[in-house]
């Protein structure tokens, strides 16, 4: 009887903890959720119980999100620019990563990590000096220079990721390869990229994430509504002199995290092999 | 549809191509566009800063006029610079430190099988993958000095009165705690996360063998377990160290810096001197104080993907 008292406490406060746990990461979201879909005399009014709708919910502000502001539009510029970076992207790490991991031996491991070490210089850091270069080349206030700079970490991460995945494949394919004629840079290109596709799809999958992820370059290059990409736009665009349109903000706050925490949801395995560089074997 | 395959043509060798069919070479080559775009949007901006930082450089006044050390001696001497730089190592070691007790203790809670880990974990996740922006403006709306839905919540259950209900954001104190707070919740799944990987990486025979041998909860805890995954937490607290250390946009989005710089970060005063005001020279120093930190972290990283090769 005890026994049984003791194990019950357990439980409960075993599933107490996953609980709190639970409440203290969804809440935010949950606040976003219900706070765009209440009408505003329900949202600012403080007697009522904020937790649920006192008045029917409404669509009102995703309606306003999308033909009063220029939302759509950064949607559109997110979307343009976590393209572009990521075509820049493969471009570069693909090819990188595969020379480090196959093709140049003890110094290739050690660029690999300068390369990686690189992803830790922080934004804060670069700004200012990239502020001015992106102003010489003509490319202030316009959402290309973060096509230009978001490389700057994407590259270093990706490279780092697919090449501990390269070393993780036989090499026996290459060689099969070769022995049949392939050149060194035919068995790379039609033999290693197709069998990689899963590795090339986390990569791509992470460098659309970290662009999204990203405000301190855009909020230092880009000014102007029209050109800001969809977390800098709802973050710093729907405040009208002093007044913030909460539900506006949360509702496009809503709109843009979903797509995110999906994929990291998906790709949280390779995430974290990537980040500790396959100290987890 | 059937495709004939064509004969593969001999096309006339280049010249070069012998040069390509060499490992070392080809090697280069394909290394090169990834290395010279680090190079050059790294490399030169980050020689670039140092230089501004000992010229007199400003967006209305380009000159690289050479001043040495000046702006970096008007920096130290400037009170609001040092309560920037305190803020800055308070708001780092706090907020990791939280972050890293709550994922020590979810990562434990996850070990466990219980029906709903999978769903529970996916949204533990949730902090850590959504855009920090975004959350924060989540974060601001709940801190509202008059809508706060925590101090509704607290006046509800008769904590505290309407009338003495806090500021969050507009009290010195208060508004450091909510920064520290925000981002120890951004960054505690990912402690999880890494405690995760590194415990189920343990061999279980080890464990087994431990406990065999009368090695009890914590023991086995804090003897066996945490030593055989400190080089992955270690490399995780790197990347929540230099992220937190030279954060802008909680601070930014949270409080701007305010009330009256009382959560003014390094990174935050370094946007607000260099880009806000213009003073690319100053705001460069100031955001070179950064440095000496990452030094540290780079030459800890670097120890531990080294251990983690023996």
């Amino acid at each position: 009887m005890k026994r049984a008292i003791a194990n019950t406490l357990r439980e409960v406060s075993f599933y107490g903890a996953v609980a709190f746990f639970v409440v203290l990461t969804a809440f935010p979201f949950y606040w976003m959720l219900i706070t765009s879909l209440k009408s505003n005399p329900d949202l600012y009014n403080v007697t009522n119980i904020p937790f649920w709708f006192n008045e029917a919910p409404t669509l009102e502000h995703f309606e306003y999100l999308f033909e009063q502001t220029q939302f759509a539009r950064w949607l559109l510029n997110s979307l343009i620019i976590g393209l572009c970076v990521v075509v820049i992207t493969l471009l570069a790490a693909l090819p990188a990563g595969y020379s480090l991991a196959r093709m140049t031996g003890r110094t290739g491991e050690a660029l690999g990590i300068g390369i990686f070490l690189t992803y830790l210089v922080p934004p804060t850091l670069l700004f200012l000096p990239l502020s001015r270069i992106v102003a010489s080349l003509g490319l202030q206030n316009s959402m290309w220079s973060l096509v230009l700079v978001y490389p700057t970490f994407t590259i270093p991460f990706c490279t780092w990721l697919l090449m501990g995945f390269f070393k993780a494949m036989p090499v026996e394919i290459e060689e099969a390869a070769i022995v049949d004629g392939c050149s060194l840079f035919g068995a790379f290109v039609r033999m290693v990229l197709p069998l990689s596709l899963p590795a090339i799809l986390t990569a791509v999958i992470f460098t659309f994430t970290l662009t999204l992820q990203e405000f301190v370059y855009a909020l230092t290059f880009i000014s102007s509504s029209a050109q800001k990409p969809i977390t800098l736009g709802v973050a710093t665009d729907l405040v009208r002199g002093d007044i913030f349109f909460w539900g506006e903000i949360m509702a496009g706050a809503l709109i843009a995290s979903i797509p995110v925490a999906i994929a990291y949801n998906l790709f949280l395995d390779r995430f974290i092999s990537g980040i500790t560089g396959g100290a987890v074997k | 549809m059937v495709e004939i395959v064509e004969p593969i043509a001999t096309k006339p060798a280049s010249r070069f191509r012998f040069l390509l069919d060499q490992r070392s070479v080809l090697g280069a080559v394909l290394v090169t566009p990834a290395i010279l775009y680090v190079l050059l949007l790294v490399g030169v901006p980050f020689l670039l800063a140092l230089y501004y930082s000992v010229s007199a450089y400003t967006i209305y006044d380009p000159s690289w006029r050479f001043v040495g050390l000046a702006n970096f001696r008007q920096i130290i001497h400037n009170p609001a610079f040092l309560e920037t730089l305190g803020n800055t190592f308070l708001f780092t070691f706090a907020s990791q430190l939280l972050g890293l007790i709550l994922g020590k203790f979810g990562a434990l809670l996850l070990l466990r099988p219980f029906p709903g880990r999978k769903l529970v974990r996916a949204i533990i996740i949730l902090p850590w993958a959504v855009p920090i922006a975004l959350a924060s403006v989540a974060w601001e709306w709940m801190f509202d000095s008059l809508y706060s839905v925590i101090n509704w919540t607290m006046i509800a259950l008769g904590i505290i009165d309407r009338s003495q209900a806090p500021n969050w954001l507009g009290n010195p104190h208060l508004a450091m705690l909510c920064v520290i707070v925000v981002n120890a919740w951004r960054f505690f799944p990912f402690a999880i996360v890494i405690f995760l990987a590194g415990i189920t990486a343990v061999p279980q025979d080890i464990i087994d063998a431990a406990t065999v041998d009368g090695a009890g909860f914590w023991r086995r805890n804090y003897q066996i377990i945490m030593p055989m995954i400190l080089p992955i937490v270690a490399i995780g607290l790197i990347f929540g160290i230099v992220f937190t250390f030279t954060d802008l946009s909680v601070v930014y989005l949270l409080t701007n810096g305010g009330p009256i710089g009382a959560t003014s970060v390094l990174g935050f005063q370094g946007f607000q001197v260099g880009i806000v005001s213009g003073d690319v020279s100053h705001g460069a120093a100031i955001s070179l104080f950064m440095l000496p930190v990452l030094f540290v972290v780079v030459i800890a990283m670097l120890r531990f993907i080294r251990r983690r090769e023996i």
